[in-house]
C-alpha cells in the first residue's frame, strides 16, 4: 500500500468540480483508493463519500492505494492535485 | 378542433409550432418481491447503462452548444451513476431482499439524500439534488417513462411548462425553441424576461396549458394578443402565417431606426438603453440599435453552475460586454440574488416572504466575499468602456455608504498593486423600495445616478406579490401612487444635477413612456426588442404636450383613468 499526506489549498476545498476531477481521476485505476480526513475515510471513486466529508481550505488529507497499479493511482491523483492547485 | 387558450402576452411575435412538454412525469415506485435476482439485477445494469448513454449525450451536447461550465453539472451526474457507494448497495439490496429493482433504488437513493440534506453544509444540498436527478433518470427507465431532456431539442418546438426556472432556460437552445407558454407566470417574472431577451414570442399565465396540451400537438403562440391556439384549423395557421410576415414587415420598418438618435418631435433627446443578462445578448442590442447598456444583470453568471464564477470569469464577461458597446454607457448592476433567485452552491435559508427577505445588496454587505470578488472584477475591467456600477434593493443611505465605501477599499487594493482602474466610474442605485423613493432628494447629493426598477417599486408600494397571480390586478404601473414616486425620483436627480433612468418593465410600455417623457426621465432602458417600437414612438411625441400630459395624470385617482388618458392623446 501506499499513501501520501496533503493539505488542502484551493479556496472552496475539496468541492463540486475539485471533487469531480479527483474522482474521475481515480475511477481510472484498478486498486482500491481511499482519501481520508481526520476520523473518517471514504473510497475515492465515490463523488458521495468524497463531498460527504466537506474538506475546507487549509485540511489535511491522505490517500492511500492499494493494488496492482498502486503507484501509477498514487502520481495521477497527486498530479492532478498539484496541477489544478488543489492541494500541496 | 383548434382550441384557444388566453395568457399574458409576454414576449412579442408569433410562434408556429409542434408542442413539447417540459414536465417532470410521476414515478412512482412500488415495492414488489422478485423470483429471479440476478435479472433483476441485470434490469437494474440495463438501467444505468442507458442512463449512462443518455447523459453522456446530453454532456456532450451542453457543451457544445452552452459551454463546459453548464456541462459541469453532467459530469457530476455522471459520477453519480458510477459511485460504488451507491451502486453497490442497491445491488445487496435486491439481492438480500429480493425486492424490484425500483424499490431498491428509491430506498437506497433516499437514504443519501436525507443524508446530504441533514449535513450542515452549504454544498450538501447541491448533491442530495444531483442525486435526486440522477435516481429519476435511472428510475425513468426502469419504468420505461419517458423524462424530458431540454438540451437535446433538436427540432422546432414550442415549450410547455408550468413554469421556467431560470436553470431551465438556460438549457434551452434559441435555435429551435420557437415560443413558449406557461401555466403561471406574469409580465415580470422571469421566464417573461428571458423569452425578451431571447426574442422569443411567449404566451404566461395561460393556466391550463400543461392539461391541454400533448406533445406533438401543433401550437400557435400569439405573443403580441396572448393566445395559445392548439391544433389550429389550417385556415387559422394561414391566417397566423400572414401576421408572421405582417410583423415582420413591421419590425423591417422598425429596422430604419437603428442607427437613429432616439429625440421627441421637437427635439429632445432621450437614450434608449438595453437590459441584457449575457455577453450573448449584445448581438441583439447592436441589431435593436440600443445606445448602451441600461442593466446588466450580472447574476445569469452565477446562475446554472456548480460553484461561484471566478474573478477571472467575470472580468472576461464584464470585458466582453464593455468592449462590445465600444465606449455607450453600460450599467452593471451587482448580484441581485436571494429572494426567488437561488444558487445551489449558497444555501439560504427558506424565507416566508423572500421578496422582503435577505437578498441583493443585504446578502452582498453581508457575504463580503462574494461582493468584493464581484467588485474586483468590474474595476479591472472597467478600463474597456464606459462602465457604471448600480447596487440593487438600496433601503438606506446606510447600505449605499457601505456598498460605496466596500468599492472604494477594493479600488485602492487594486490601484496598490499596481492594477489599472477607469478614473471616473459613476456609482448609482436601483430605486425599488418606496423609502429610497421618497427619500430620493437625500440619495441625490450622494450618488451618480438613479435607475428606477419599477417591477419591484410597483410590488413593494402596492404590496402585491409579483408572482401571486391572485393579486395581480394591484400590478398597476399606471396607478398615480407609483407616477407621484417616479416623478419625485427624477426630480431629485434633477436638483443635484444627477441623471435618472429606469429599467424596469415600465420603461418599454407604450402607455408609460409618453408620460416618463413628459417628466423628463433621461435613459430608458427596455428588452432589446422593444427598443425600435420605443424609438418610433417618442419620434411622434413632442416634449411640451407630454410634458402637460404628465402634470394632468398626477391628479388623476386611477390606473384606468391615466391609461385612458394617455391613449386619448397619444396615437398608440
Amino acid at each position: 500500500m501506499v499513501e501520501k499526506t496533503f493539505t488542502v489549498t484551493a479556496e472552496t476545498g475539496i468541492h463540486a468540480r475539485p471533487a469531480t476531477l479527483l474522482v474521475q481521476a481515480a475511477g481510472k485505476f484498478d486498486s482500491e483508493i481511499n482519501l481520508a480526513h481526520k476520523e473518517k475515510k471514504v473510497n475515492l471513486k465515490s463523488i458521495m463519500g468524497v463531498m460527504s466529508l466537506g474538506i475546507g481550505k487549509g485540511a489535511e488529507i491522505t490517500i492511500s492505494a492499494e493494488g496492482s497499479d498502486e503507484n501509477d493511482a498514487l502520481k495521477t491523483l497527486t498530479d492532478t492535485l498539484n496541477r489544478e492547485g488543489l492541494a500541496e | 378542433m383548434s382550441t384557444l387558450i388566453s395568457g399574458i402576452a409576454a414576449s412579442n411575435g408569433i410562434a408556429i409550432a409542434k408542442a413539447y412538454r417540459l414536465i417532470e412525469p410521476e414515478l412512482s415506485v412500488e415495492k414488489r418481491s422478485i423470483e429471479d435476482v440476478e435479472a433483476e439485477i441485470s434490469r437494474f445494469k440495463e438501467a444505468i447503462q442507458k442512463s449512462t448513454v443518455e447523459l453522456k449525450v446530453i454532456r456532450d451536447k451542453a457543451e457544445q452548444d452552452l459551454g463546459a461550465d453548464k456541462a459541469a453539472i453532467f459530469d457530476a451526474h455522471l459520477l453519480v451513476l458510477a459511485d460504488p457507494e451507491l451502486i453497490t448497495p442497491i445491488q445487496d439490496k435486491i439481492q438480500s431482499e429480493n425486492v424490484n429493482a425500483e424499490f431498491s433504488l428509491h430506498e437506497t437513493a433516499s437514504m443519501f439524500i436525507t443524508m446530504f440534506e441533514q449535513m450542515d453544509n452549504e454544498y450538501m444540498k447541491e448533491r442530495a439534488a444531483d442525486i435526486r436527478d440522477v435516481t429519476k433518470r435511472v428510475l425513468s427507465h426502469l419504468l420505461g417513462v419517458h423524462i424530458p431532456n431540454p438540451s437535446m431539442i433538436a427540432e422546432e418546438v414550442i415549450i410547455i411548462a408550468e413554469d421556467l426556472t431560470p436553470s431551465d432556460t438556460a438549457q434551452l437552445n434559441p435555435v429551435y425553441v420557437k415560443g413558449f407558454t406557461t401555466d403561471i407566470g406574469g409580465r415580470t417574472s422571469h421566464s417573461a424576461i428571458m423569452a425578451r431577451s431571447l426574442e422569443i414570442p411567449a404566451v404566461v399565465g395561460a393556466k391550463s396549458v400543461t392539461d391541454s396540451i400533448v406533445n406533438g400537438d401543433l401550437i400557435i403562440v400569439d405573443g403580441l394578443k396572448g393566445e395559445v391556439h392548439i391544433n389550429p384549423t389550417p385556415e387559422l395557421v394561414k391566417r397566423y402565417e400572414e401576421a408572421q410576415e405582417a410583423y415582420a414587415s413591421q419590425k423591417a420598418e422598425w429596422a430604419k431606426l437603428v442607427h437613429e438618435q432616439t429625440v421627441t418631435q421637437d427635439g429632445h433627446h432621450v437614450e434608449l438603453a438595453a437590459n441584457i443578462g449575457t455577453p450573448k445578448d449584445l448581438e441583439g442590442v447592436r441589431q435593436n440599435g440600443g445606445e448602451g447598456i441600461g442593466l446588466y444583470r450580472t447574476e445569469f453568471l452565477y446562475m446554472g453552475r456548480n460553484d461561484f464564477p471566478s474573478e477571472e470569469e467575470q472580468f472576461e464577461a464584464y470585458k466582453t460586454v464593455l468592449e462590445g458597446m465600444a465606449g455607450k454607457s453600460v450599467v452593471v448592476r451587482t448580484l441581485d440574488i436571494g429572494g426567488d433567485k437561488e444558487l445551489p452552491y449558497l444555501q439560504l435559508p427558506k424565507e416566508m416572504n423572500p421578496f422582503l427577505g435577505y437578498r441583493a445588496i443585504r446578502l452582498c454587505l453581508n457575504e463580503q466575499e462574494i461582493f468584493r470578488t464581484q467588485l474586483r472584477a468590474l474595476l479591472r475591467a472597467s478600463i474597456y468602456g464606459d462602465l457604471k456600477i448600480m447596487f440593487p434593493m438600496i433601503a438606506t443611505l446606510s447600505e449605499f455608504r457601505e456598498a460605496k465605501a466596500i468599492l472604494a477599499e477594493v479600488k485602492q487594493e487594486l490601484l496598490d498593486n499596481g492594477v489599472q482602474v477607469a478614473e471616473k466610474i459613476e456609482v448609482g442605485i436601483m430605486v425599488e423600495i418606496p423609502s429610497t423613493a421618497v427619500m430620493a432628494d437625500i440619495f441625490a447629493k450622494e450618488v451618480d445616478f438613479f435607475s428606477i426598477g419599477t417591477n419591484d417599486l410597483i410590488q413593494y408600494t402596492m404590496a402585491a406579490d409579483r408572482m401571486n397571480e391572485r393579486v395581480s390586478y394591484l400590478y398597476q404601473p399606471y396607478n398615480p401612487a407609483i407616477l407621484r414616486l417616479v416623478k419625485m425620483v427624477i426630480d431629485a436627480a434633477h436638483k443635484e444635477g444627477k441623471w435618472a433612468g429606469m429599467c424596469g418593465e415600465m420603461a418599454g410600455d407604450e402607455v408609460a413612456i409618453p408620460i416618463l417623457i413628459g417628466m423628463g426621465l433621461d435613459e430608458f432602458s427596455m428588452s432589446a426588442t422593444s427598443i425600435l417600437k420605443a424609438r418610433s414612438l417618442i419620434s411622434q411625441l413632442s416634449l411640451d404636450e407630454m410634458k402637460k400630459l404628465s402634470q394632468d395624470v398626477l391628479v388623476m385617482d386611477t390606473n384606468d383613468k391615466v391609461k385612458e388618458a394617455v391613449l386619448k392623446a397619444v396615437n398608440i
